[in-house]
């Protein structure tokens, strides 16, 4: 990561990457919705809702991916102070709120037709919608922090201090046994069948390249309002 | 009662608000680069 550390070389990394990124991502992102609604057969008991899974787990994790990368930014701004990363937990804050409120979305869609209901205040339902709103606060917090010119310290704290939800969201379907259920995938297999399982992959690899790419332009497109700021001041001054 | 609506309503959600995010990253992207360059020139 150091090695990105020199704007100049992170750019020259950032332009090949956010195409190559956007557009493996879109490839993979429809073949694994396509494959998803077309080409599984529908859950014995859901019937063809399951096929929602496709988009709202990707965006489940996203969202809380989002918000680890925004820690792990704040970490190496706070401890190594490293140049750009004040710049890529920014950049990462709407490609997560994005995702999370998509996470939100999708959840509520499919709860309807499940449970009875839109929305229950669960432990994965309620601790999902406080970090949308940790997402909303730390764009608002950063946007502001940026505009005095600062360097984005209380940001970084803000962004180390949220992180306290993720084992709140992780854990939550242990700890508060309501609607939502319990962990169907970890590392060591999932409970779910393979004939349902396989096109889950190719949309979690394509909704994150899309991830990827969002989150390089935007550090793209702070990068080069930062060199239109000190320009200006230099010609002013 | 009958799912596809709610799975189509999912998926709209899911692409629409993921075209935003891009749409929008790369319209800002192009903008402040475009000005960079032309501030470049001057």
């Amino acid at each position: 990561m150091h090695a990105l550390a020199n704007p100049a070389r992170f750019l020259r990394f950032a332009r090949p990457a956010t195409n190559w990124l956007l557009w493996i991502g879109l490839a993979f992102a429809v073949a694994g919705m396509i494959a998803g609604l077309t080409l599984t057969p529908p859950d014995y008991l859901q019937k063809d809702t399951v096929r929602i899974l496709y988009i709202h787990v990707p965006a489940a994790w996203l969202g809380m991916g989002g918000w680890l990368g925004i820690a792990a930014a704040a970490v190496s701004q706070l401890v190594w102070r490293h140049p750009l990363a004040a710049v890529a937990g920014r950049a990462a804050a709407p490609a997560g709120a994005t995702f999370a409120a998509i996470c939100l979305l999708t959840g509520s869609i499919w709860g309807r037709p499940t449970w009875g209901t839109w929305w229950e205040w669960d432990g994965r339902l309620t601790s999902m919608l406080v970090l949308f709103f940790l997402y909303l606060g730390y764009i608002a917090l950063g946007s502001a922090e940026r505009e005095r010119g600062g360097e984005g310290r209380i940001t970084a704290i803000y962004g180390v201090v949220g992180a306290i939800n993720l084992p709140i969201i992780h854990y939550s379907v242990l700890w508060w046994r309501t609607l939502h259920q319990g962990q169907s995938i970890s590392l060591s297999g999932s409970s779910i069948d393979n004939s349902l399982l396989w096109p889950l992959p190719l949309t979690m690899v394509g909704f994150s390249c899309l991830f990827g790419a969002a989150v390089l332009m935007r550090m793209r497109a702070e990068l080069a309002e930062t060199k239109v700021e000190a320009r200006m001041r230099r010609l002013s001054a | 009662m009958n799912p596809w609506p709610f799975v189509t309503a999912a998926y709209c959600i899911a692409i629409g608000a993921t075209a935003a995010l891009l749409l929008w990253a790369y319209a800002s992207m192009r903008r402040a680069e475009a000005a960079a360059d032309a501030l470049k020139r001057k």
